[in-house]
Parts: structure tokens; sequence; C-alpha cells
């Protein structure tokens, strides 16, 4: 007799040994492909850092406070950390689902739809930690001044990236073809992009405006990253700590209602 | 292990919007038996099958696979089955080992098992030479064994197969048909989807023919072709306008018959009574039966 002995094993919800499953495959994966995702996630927001920190760093030497350069350097940093989640998580999942039909695979092992989403979220909001501090690293170069406060970064990236992670599997999820993307990126993600005080300060912003930027997930990861860089403020990283945590989790939430309704019928 | 029956769907109905792909499937796989799910495209077999991963979720019926109750337990019965998809989702830019590797996690093998059960894995597949080997750069025999064998990583208990041999060469087919034997001899339960009529005469103990997300008849491959096609049949070819002809009279005349595309085949000659039409005779077979229980047009 070929068979395992049946377990009584019970198997629960967000169980350990199916996330790894996940996880392994993706790490396998990225084996094949860091190159260019390592390419992509970090010499596009250094770009953005250099081109804005030499262009606009000739007219205005200090913001805020800070030396233009240093603003941009710590401003680029939730870029990255947007670019290398929310795009991988949208095109992956699609890719994934509908071309692939890895998704097909997996689920037809011992893994829920929960813990697939759960475990593609985790593993990019992981990289993106990473990715996120290369344009820090790239301003480093070119006089920011270490801190400890620095250390924390790839830890604020993680956060914010998994909501964003979870919000590129939703918008996946509920997409009906990958050309559905554009609307997202056009309308979404690039307002939300640039009223996030990355390249010039919100408070220059009229006040619907500043309003408006409380409910952007990227301004609440940039000002976390400056004060971590230049010093935490106290109650009002708090709250922009809440705010990523609670981003998160509704992207969380949601992205598991999208692909159950997209994988399962 | 309290259960004789590996799989076990009553009355289980799914419909999608105004389509209904499965209505009312009774399906029995006892344990250790190779069922074939037996039914032209669009019957319902794949359908059928992501019922018993709860990829689908039946809109009405029971069903349970190595006795949970699917949807709620469907976790602890896909820890025990493997399954074979109809499209190839392999890892392509994986190399053989690696494929093998994510499944062996996949399916929660111990770490201390592991490496012994890629290479039983590597082994059945016979890919131990090409275990580096990009999978984009096997041939397209090679993926069907590694996706195989990839099910079977776990040494599940059930084994499903949607369509294993679909789109492959004779040489492949048959390459493939003795893995499936090999398996089906060392006890593994299995049920596969085939539209191959000799696929199941040659693998499955039992065939279940659907027709319209129906069974229309289950039972052994020889016993249907007894009961539904009789013994012998006669082949009578000829040009078309000829052949519609024959049809007709043989109609009339109450005999069945059924078109084969190039010929009129005569069912039910047994004996050697004068039937009337010049033709060949020959033993009737799965496909008679195919045919006549799922109909000679498909919409």
């Amino acid at each position: 007799m070929a068979a395992v002995e049946s377990r009584p094993a019970r198997l629960g919800r967000l169980e350990r040994s199916a996330l790894t499953g996940v996880l392994v495959r993706e790490v396998v994966n990225y084996s094949s492909y860091w190159r260019s995702s390592t390419f992509s996630s970090t010499v596009e927001p250094t770009i953005y850092l250099l081109a804005f920190g030499f262009g606009f760093g000739s007219l205005v030497s200090t913001i805020g406070g800070y030396d233009y350069v240093d603003f941009v350097g710590t401003g680029t940093v939730a870029t990255a950390v947007l670019f290398s989640s929310a795009f991988p998580a949208m095109f992956g999942t699609f890719v994934k689902y509908s071309f692939q039909h890895t998704y097909d695979a997996i689920l037809a092992a011992p893994v829920d739809t929960e813990e697939l989403v759960t475990a593609e979220a985790l593993w990019i909001a992981t990289r993106a930690g990473v990715y996120g501090c290369a344009p820090m690293l790239v301003a480093m170069a070119f006089g920011l001044d270490p801190s400890w406060g620095m250390l924390v970064v790839p830890f604020i990236g993680f956060l914010a990236g998994y909501g964003w992670a979870c919000f590129g599997i939703m918008t996946a999820g509920f997409a009906k073809s990958i050309e559905n993307f554009s609307y997202i990126v056009s309308a979404v993600i690039t307002p939300l992009f640039l009223v996030a005080g990355t390249f010039f300060p919100i408070s220059g912003l009229p006040q619907w405006a500043q309003v408006l930027a409380q409910f952007n997930p990227l301004y609440h990861c940039v000002q976390l990253v400056r004060d971590a860089v230049f010093g935490f403020a106290g109650w009002v990283d708090v709250y922009h700590v809440a705010v990523l945590v609670a981003f998160g989790l509704l992207m969380w939430r949601i992205a598991i209602y999208a692909m159950e309704r997209k994988l399962i019928d | 292990m309290g259960t004789e029956l590996a799989i076990r769907m009553r009355g289980v109905v799914k419909r999608y919007g105004p389509i209904t792909a499965v209505g009312g499937l009774d399906l029995d796989v006892p344990i250790g038996t190779c069922v074939g799910l037996l039914g032209p495209n669009g019957a319902g077999k794949s359908t059928t099958m992501r019922l018993l991963t709860a990829q689908s979720i039946a809109d009405e019926g029971e069903i349970e696979v190595l006795g949970f109750r699917l949807p709620d337990e469907s976790k602890q019965a896909r820890a025990q089955c493997g399954v074979t998809p109809q499209l190839d989702n392999l890892d392509t830019t994986l190399t053989v080992e690696q494929n093998l590797l994510v499944f062996a996690h996949l399916y929660r093998i111990p770490r201390t098992e592991r490496h012994e059960a890629i290479e039983r894995a590597l082994v059945m597949a016979k890919l131990v030479d090409r275990r580096d080997s990009r999978v984009d750069k096997l041939s397209g025999g090679m993926r069907r064994r590694l996706l195989i064998s990839r099910a079977l990583v776990h040494r599940p208990r059930l084994v499903l197969l949607d369509e294993p041999t679909v789109g492959l060469d004779p040489q492949v087919r048959q390459e493939l048909w003795a893995l499936i034997d090999a398996l089906r001899s060392s006890g593994t339960t299995i049920l596969m989807s085939t539209h191959y009529i000799e696929e199941a005469q040659r693998l499955a103990d039992t065939v279940l023919i659907m027709s319209h997300g129906k069974a229309v008849a289950a039972g052994p491959p020889s016993k249907l072709v007894r009961e539904h096609a009789g013994g012998q049949a006669l082949e009578v070819y000829g040009p078309p306008a000829r052949l519609a002809e024959v049809e007709a009279e043989a109609g009339a005349a109450g005999m069945r018959t059924r078109r084969t595309g190039t010929s009129i085949s005569i069912l039910g000659v047994d004996g050697d009574g004068k039937v009337g039409f010049e033709g060949e005779r020959r033993p009737a077979n799965l496909e008679d039966v195919f045919v006549l229980l799922t109909g000679e047009e498909i919409a």
C-alpha cells in the first residue's frame, strides 16, 4: 500500500506549513529572475532621486529644514517600496492566475486562498523592505548622514509594502484583463505617488489636498521614513504606523475576497 | 481507515449562470481501483475534477473524498490527493528538481523525507539525468511525465488525472499509460478523466460515461460493451449517399446503427444470421457505447 498514514492532524486557517510552501515556491523562482526584478525596483527610484536631487537641488538647496538631496533621498524610499510591491503584485498575480495557472496547482495542494494571498504578500513585502533602502543608500553616497534610525527603514518598507502588495493582488483579483491595470495606474497610483510629500512638502498644497494626503498611505510611509532617518517625533509617528497597519489589514482582507472570487467558482 | 470509498458523490449539481455543467452526478470510486470518466468535451469532466479539490463549490449534493466532507474538510482531503491538471502549470524557468522541491514543500513532506521523495519522483518520471534541466528545455512527453510525478511526490492515496495524455503522440501516450498502470498496480486509487476511448479501456477498472453533466452509464468496460453494443458489429462502407441509405434501411429494420464518419456500424449483429448488408464484422467496442450514449453529434 503506497499510502501515507492518514494523520488525524486538524488543518486550520493560516497554517505555517501552507505559507512556507508558497514562500518556498517564490524564493526558488526568485533565483531565476532576481536580476531584472532588482534592477527595475532599485534603478527607477534612484533615477528619480538623481533627477530631482540634482535638477531641483540646483534651484532649491533646503526644504523644510533639510538639504534637498536628503529630503528626496528619504522620500524616494517610499517610491521604491511602492514600485517594488504594487506593480509586481498586480502583474505577477495576473500572470500566475491567468497565463501560468500556477494558482490552480497551489490550490489543489493543501493551501487555501487566504494562505496563498498572505504568503504572496509577505514575500513581496519582504522584497519591498529591502529594495526600499536602495535610494537611501544612494543618498548616503551623496551626503546623507547615517543614523541609527535608518535600521528601522526596512521594517517601515515591509509594513507599507505589505499593504501595497495586497492592493496589487486585489487589483489583479478584480481586473477582467491586464489592460484594466492602466486605469489603476493612472487614476490611483500616479496621483498618490505625486501627493505624498516625496519631492515637495505637502504643506505647500491647498488645504483640501493636504486633507486628502492623510488618506494616502504613501504619505505616511514618506513621513515615517523621514522621521526614522532624522529623528522620531513621538505620537505622530505612532499615528503614521497605525495608518499603515490599518491600510495593510484592509487591503489584505479585500485581496483575499477578490482572489477567492476569482479562483474558486 | 473507516471508509471503502475514496470518492463518493451524490446528486452533485454545479451551475455557472444559466449553464448546468454538472447536473445531478453520482460517482463512486472504491479504494484501490482506477475509475475512468469518459465523455465528450463539455460533458462536465473537468468541472467534476475541480469539485473534488474544492476549487469549484457544488450548488447541491454531497461530496466526500477519502472520508472527508467537501468543501469544509477539503484541505485534509487535498493533503492526501495528487492532482495532474489538464493544462501544464509547471514553473518553466525552474529546473526539474526545483519543481519537485516546491511541491515537496506544498505537500508538507517532512524535511528528513524530502530528498528521498524527490529522488523517487525523478525515477518515476525517468528524468534522473535531466534533474538540472530547465522545464522549458524539456520535450512535451518529459514535461507531462514530470507533471504526473509532481502529483505523486507525497505518495497520495488518491490521484486525480485530468486528461493525462491529451495532445500527445502515441509513443508518449503509451509511456504515460505504463506510468499510470504502475501506479494502479501499487494500489493507489485513481480517478482519470479522458475522452480517449482506448485510454479508458486499457487503464480503467470501471468507466463512467458522462454526457451533459450526468452519468449515462457505469461499469467495467467489457460489461458496458456487452450491455449496450452487443457482441459484434458490422461495418458497412460506401459513398456518403449509400451510407445514408444503409442507415435508414437498418433503422427501419429495427437495428441499431452508429456513424463512424467513413462507414455505418450496425450493432448487435451477433450469431451468424444474415443481416442483409455487405460489410466487415468486428467485435463491438467501447467507442460504440460511447457514441450510442453520448450522441452522434456534439453541440
